[in-house]
């Protein structure tokens, strides 16, 4: 592992109302800078597993570790991306975009500003005063993403972050996100359920088993981007091997 | 086409009132006079000063209930969602309560408090306090998991969570609530007026039914029947003003 | 409420409340307040009497009747009203100002044109209840999917298997959830129109009582009268909640 781990997820379980178990023992570490991707069929704990990393709810075994830290709740080094994009119905796209820094007393002015530059990063530019229904699922998307980069996180955890996006979109994405590791040298966690876009991102891929959830196995795809444009990626043979790899072992979960 | 729209209204009043007329004429009984006498009558009565008179201190008791209601019934319906304690002592009294008939209760209104304006004020909170509380209860208690769980993920506090996740959701079910109590409340001061204090509107139906002015009876009956329902239509514009449907996120 | 960590149901508080009566009853806080126990005491006596029996056979009466009127008019009206675009139109901003009208505005009306007896109270009840039932079926019949009307077309069902098999049973939520209402709103409508009469059933022994200063025969009806009031709706509700679990999946 090249980075130190920024996250760590000692044997971590989670059992719903002490009925529904979702995950048991995950262990995990998640190098600095990296981005990591969590795969698995649906219902298998990922959004869980990724929510009890944000602090959202409380692991029932296990800890996590952020920083050297032991999480027992959300902190300002941590942004999330909502699988079902949770924006507030009656404010506008940019209070949307805005709203963690108003939570954090970020003046109208400044957060604004910072705002105006995220909705045009992801594309939005135009639609800062549309409210959410008005918006395609994608575009809502966006904006969840905005509201995530906007204040200014180390790490971003995200659920599904382009799942409502169409292809062209999604690809132009990855390659931003690539982009957006490479600068600013942040720490994405990545659900999927998309074997090539997880191959095609990842620096380090957690595959999940059903119900309850367990590291099934860890993959590190050591593709060679040196140079090369998105599209003779696609056709490297170590990425055509990886996704491969992948599709054998999720296979045996297809009923 | 800004025509048409009312003209479906227009046919609906002349379908009602024109049955109102025949039934009147025929007559169906000679205590029910046809809707032209009732709508002369009301005009008499609007001329002679004797019904904006009545509604002086009809409406007066109203309000005050009403905006009781608003204060103390929202206030406390926003607590009971809040904290699982008041919740926990106070909830299965006002489902109860909801679905009781509060009427009941009106004689002994009267009794302690005889027939003043704290008699009538009390008539209305009585009747209208249980849904106002329910529907602010349930506003509170209906927030959206997943944007609360975002205002957490963001660094928000207890105190931002209520204030721009929680209660602007509430916001519209509070306000339905307050509408639906003045539905109430106009039930509760009709009662009380009927019943206990000879005063405002319900006198000038009773007065007129014991003398068998069945015009003036009836005309007074329409009026607040009119009244009540020009006030709600107005709340339910307001309500959709303020909380379009689409950005209410329910 | 959480206490020795355990949880306590939420019923409990009752009991809490309860309790508090007693002692301000005990504490001889208010002479409309006696003891609980003595209100339980005095409910005792009088539920076995022939003047309770006769109260409650005629106020159950009236309700039934009046019920019966109301879910068998207010249904067909409300299918009529989502099917037949004129009658929709025609009847339904009346039925809009009914729904929230002060009812109890209307009961001198009936009460000198039908007279002072029962069947005011049976009319009552049917006006209280008819117009949310109304309402609610003809949202429920409207929102009937339309997918599912063509599907029984394509499979040759006739106008009436479509009525009886689609429309009435996808719009079952609806029509209960009216129901449910216009059960509560008629239990109101039975006490109000026996109040304002206060020469009938419960109505009298309210009047009774309060006029007499029984504050244990007082509360003690009180109690009996919402109980019912709340069983009947919960009944209701509990029907609700097994035709939703079937609905779910619409
Ligand atoms: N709040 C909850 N209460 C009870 N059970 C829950 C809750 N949230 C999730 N679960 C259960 O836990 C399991 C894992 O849920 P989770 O949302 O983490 O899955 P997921 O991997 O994100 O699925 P998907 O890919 O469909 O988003 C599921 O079986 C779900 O039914
Ligand atoms: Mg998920």
């Amino acid at each position: 592992m090249p980075a130190e781990a920024i996250v760590e997820v000692r044997g971590a379980g989670k059992s719903y109302d002490g009925t529904v178990e979702a995950l048991r023992d995950v262990s995990l570490a998640l190098p600095q800078g990296g981005l990591s991707t969590l795969l698995g069929p649906s219902g298998c704990g990922k959004t869980t597993l990724l929510k009890i990393i944000a602090g959202l709810i409380p692991p029932s075994a296990g800890e996590v570790w952020v920083k050297g830290k032991k999480v027992d709740g959300p902190g300002p080094e941590r942004a999330f991306v909502f699988q079902d994009f949770a924006l507030l119905p009656w404010a506008t796209v940019l209070r949307n975009v805005a709203f963690g820094l108003e939570l954090r007393g970020v003046t109208p002015e400044q957060r604004h500003d910072i705002a105006r530059g995220y909705i045009e990063k992801v594309g939005l530019k135009g639609f800062e005063t549309s409210y959410p229904h008005q918006l395609s699922g994608g575009m809502r998307q966006r904006v969840g993403l905005a509201r995530a980069l906007a204040v200014d996180a180390d790490i971003i955890l995200m659920d599904e972050p382009f799942s409502s996006v169409d292809e062209q979109t999604r690809r132009k994405f990855q390659e931003e996100l690539l982009d957006l590791l490479k600068i600013e040298r942040k720490t994405v966690i990545f659900v999927t359920h998309s074997i090539e876009e997880a191959a095609y991102l990842s620096d380090q891929i957690v595959l999940l088993s059903p119900r309850p959830g367990t590291v099934s196995r860890i993959i590190h795809p050591a593709i060679e981007r040196g140079g090369k444009n998105p599209d003779e990626i696609r056709r490297d043979k170590n990425y055509l091997d990886v996704v491969d790899e992948i599709w054998q072992i999720l296979k045996r979960y297809v009923v | 086409m800004a025509q048409q729209r009312f003209v479906w209204p227009l046919i609906s009043f002349v379908f009602v009132f024109g049955l109102w007329e025949l039934a009147g004429r025929w007559p169906i009984s000679l205590a029910f006079p046809p809707f032209s006498k009732t709508a002369l009558a009301l005009l008499r009565m609007t001329v002679d000063g004797s019904l904006p008179k009545a509604y002086l201190s009809t409406l007066q008791p109203l309000v005050i209930g009403i905006v009781l209601c608003g204060i103390a019934g929202i206030g406390f319906g926003i607590g009971m969602g809040l904290s699982r304690t008041i919740e926990w002592f106070s909830l299965p009294i006002f489902i109860i309560l909801q679905a009781a008939p509060m009427a009941a209760i009106i004689p002994l209104i009267t009794y302690i408090y005889g027939i003043g304006l704290t008699a009538k004020v009390l008539a209305v909170v009585v009747l209208a306090a249980p849904v106002v509380v329910m529907n602010s209860y349930k506003g509170i208690r209906n927030t959206n998991a997943s944007l609360v769980q975002m205002c957490r993920a963001f660094l928000g506090t207890r105190r931002q969570e209520v204030v721009k996740i929680i209660l602007p959701h509430a916001g519209a079910l509070i306000f339905a609530g307050l509408r639906l109590g003045l539905a109430m409340g106009f039930i509760g001061i009709v009662i009380a007026e009927l019943m206990i204090t000879p005063t405002g509107i319900g006198d000038l139906i009773s007065y007129h039914s014991s003398v068998a002015d069945y015009p003036e009876m009836f005309a007074a009956i329409f009026s607040i029947i009119a009244l009540a329902a020009l006030a709600i239509h107005g709340l339910e514009r307001l309500e959709r003003k303020l909380f379009p449907p689409e950005i209410r996120g329910a | 409420m959480v206490l020795f960590g355990k949880r306590v149901p939420i019923v409990f508080s009752l009991v809490i409340w309860f309790v508090v009566w007693e002692l301000i009853g005990r504490a001889k806080l208010s002479t409309i307040v006696p003891p609980f126990s003595d209100v339980v005491a005095a409910g005792m006596t009088i539920l076995p009497t022939e003047k309770f029996s006769a109260a409650a056979a005629i106020s159950l009466r009236s309700f039934a009747l009046g019920m019966a009127l109301a879910l068998g008019i207010g249904i067909p009206l409300g299918v009529a009203m989502a099917r037949v675009a004129g009658v929709g139109k025609l009847l339904g901003m009346w039925v809009n100002i009914f729904v929230s009208a002060p009812i109890s505005a209307l009961v001198p009306i009936l009460m000198a044109v039908i007279g002072v007896g029962e069947a005011t109270v049976v009319v009552t009840v049917f006006l209280f209840a008819v117009f949310v039932i109304i309402l609610d079926t003809q949202v429920g019949v409207r929102q009937a999917d339309r997918s599912l009307v063509e599907m029984a077309r394509c499979f040759g069902a006739a106008p009436y298997q479509i009525y009886a098999k689609i429309l009435l049973l996808s719009a079952l939520p609806e029509i209960l959830a009216g129901v449910r209402l216009g059960v509560i709103r008629g239990v109101k409508g039975v006490v109000i129109g026996q109040l304002l009469i206060a020469l009938l059933g419960v109505g009298e022994l309210f009047e009774l009582y309060s006029k007499n200063f029984l504050m244990e025969e007082f509360w003690a009806l009180v109690i009996v009268v919402f109980m019912f009031a709340f069983l009947l709706s919960e009944a209701v509700a509990f029907v609700e909640r097994r035709i939703e679990y079937y609905a779910g999946a619409r």
